[in-house]
């Protein structure tokens, strides 16, 4: 059982989802407070959406300054594993823990509804029980999705196989060579602008973002060896 | 020391889509100013800052750019320090 700290700014508002992904995936998952300095622990760090501190100046921009970002930063530094979703992957972004930016949609609007990701790269600690190439269906709900990145970083993610989800067959929001998540290079940070927490169980419309939480217990599994098998077209933990 | 009257300018980088100046083109173009083209939009922000020279409150203020006033992959900015009051 590893454990997982999700962060909690002003304005998060997807942290209890993330929560009870995490403990669904059977991982000993908490809150930490954006003002505390220390992560307790944790093997894992989720840094989950909404809209911190009101998005004000840009998403993220203001919260990678909160007193626990060096804690985070010292974390991922360190090689342990932190994933930020939708305006967690913003902090990220602004953190300089992920190359690129986030940008308004390119249609202006604020998009809330189900969006198709390919996934790219099963090598991080978020997709190891993907295999290559599934399509995945995950809500999205943002406004600033839009990925952008200069051509010779682009470049670079696309040659060492940084770019983890990919959209298809719709881009949602204009984002660099359909962009929908990236990691850095020691594929520890990993951001994502979908919502796999909001569809991680039947009752939810769908299942297809469970293994990005069962996938923080596999990977890191040392005691505990976690079997994850699908039966009857749902992911279960045996 | 002085209070220097400090204005940042933030653009999107030239080279990104700025979609929120093409839906103001638009409206513009919507409105009969079909002259005008290349709309652009921004952050005006206008600080206060004390320094001992007007140099002093350039570099200060660029250094607020640098750090959070402007992201440096998705814009540039630009900073115009104004008059120094006698405190």
């Amino acid at each position: 059982m590893k454990r997982v700290a999700v962060i909690v700014f002003p304005g998060s508002n997807c942290d209890a989802d993330a929560l009870a992904a995490a403990r669904d995936a059977g991982s000993d998952a908490y809150f930490v407070w954006h003002r505390d300095t220390t992560l307790q622990g944790a093997d894992v760090v989720v840094l989950p959406g909404g809209f911190s501190y009101g998005d004000y100046l840009r998403s993220g921009a203001i919260a990678r300054f909160a007193p626990v970002m060096t804690a985070v930063a010292e974390h991922a530094r360190a090689g342990g594993s932190v994933l930020g979703i939708c305006n967690g992957f913003q902090i990220l972004c602004e953190a300089g823990l992920l190359p690129g930016g986030l940008m308004r949609n390119a249609r202006l609007r604020f998009l809330s509804c189900p969006a198709w990701v390919r996934v790219e790269q099963p090598d991080t600690p978020f997709t190891c029980l993907y295999e290559r190439g599934e399509v995945l269906e995950i809500p999205i709900a943002h406004g600033d999705g839009r990925y952008v990145v200069d051509a010779r970083t682009a470049a670079e993610l696309e040659a060492t196989g940084r770019v983890v989800w990919r959209y298809v067959r719709d881009n949602p929001n204009g984002s660099t060579n359909d962009i929908a998540g990236v990691t850095n290079t020691g594929h520890n940070v990993v951001g994502i602008m979908p919502h796999p927490e909001r569809r991680n169980a039947p009752a939810l419309g769908g299942q297809d973002g469970a293994r990005v939480f069962l996938s923080m217990e596999a990977r890191h599994a040392t005691q505990h060896a976690v079997d994850v098998r699908a039966r009857d077209g749902r992911h279960l933990r045996v | 020391m002085s209070a220097f009257r400090v204005e940042v300018r933030v653009m999107p980088r030239a080279a990104l889509l700025d979609p929120q100046g093409q839906a103001v083109e638009h409206a513009l173009h919507a409105l009969g100013f079909g002259e005008v083209a290349q709309v652009r939009m921004g952050k005006h922000l206008v600080l206060e800052v004390k320094a001992a020279t007007r140099d002093e409150a350039l570099a200060r203020a660029r250094a607020m750019c640098d750090r959070l006033l402007a992201n440096p992959v998705t814009e540039d900015y630009d900073v115009v320090v104004g008059g120094g009051a006698a405190r």
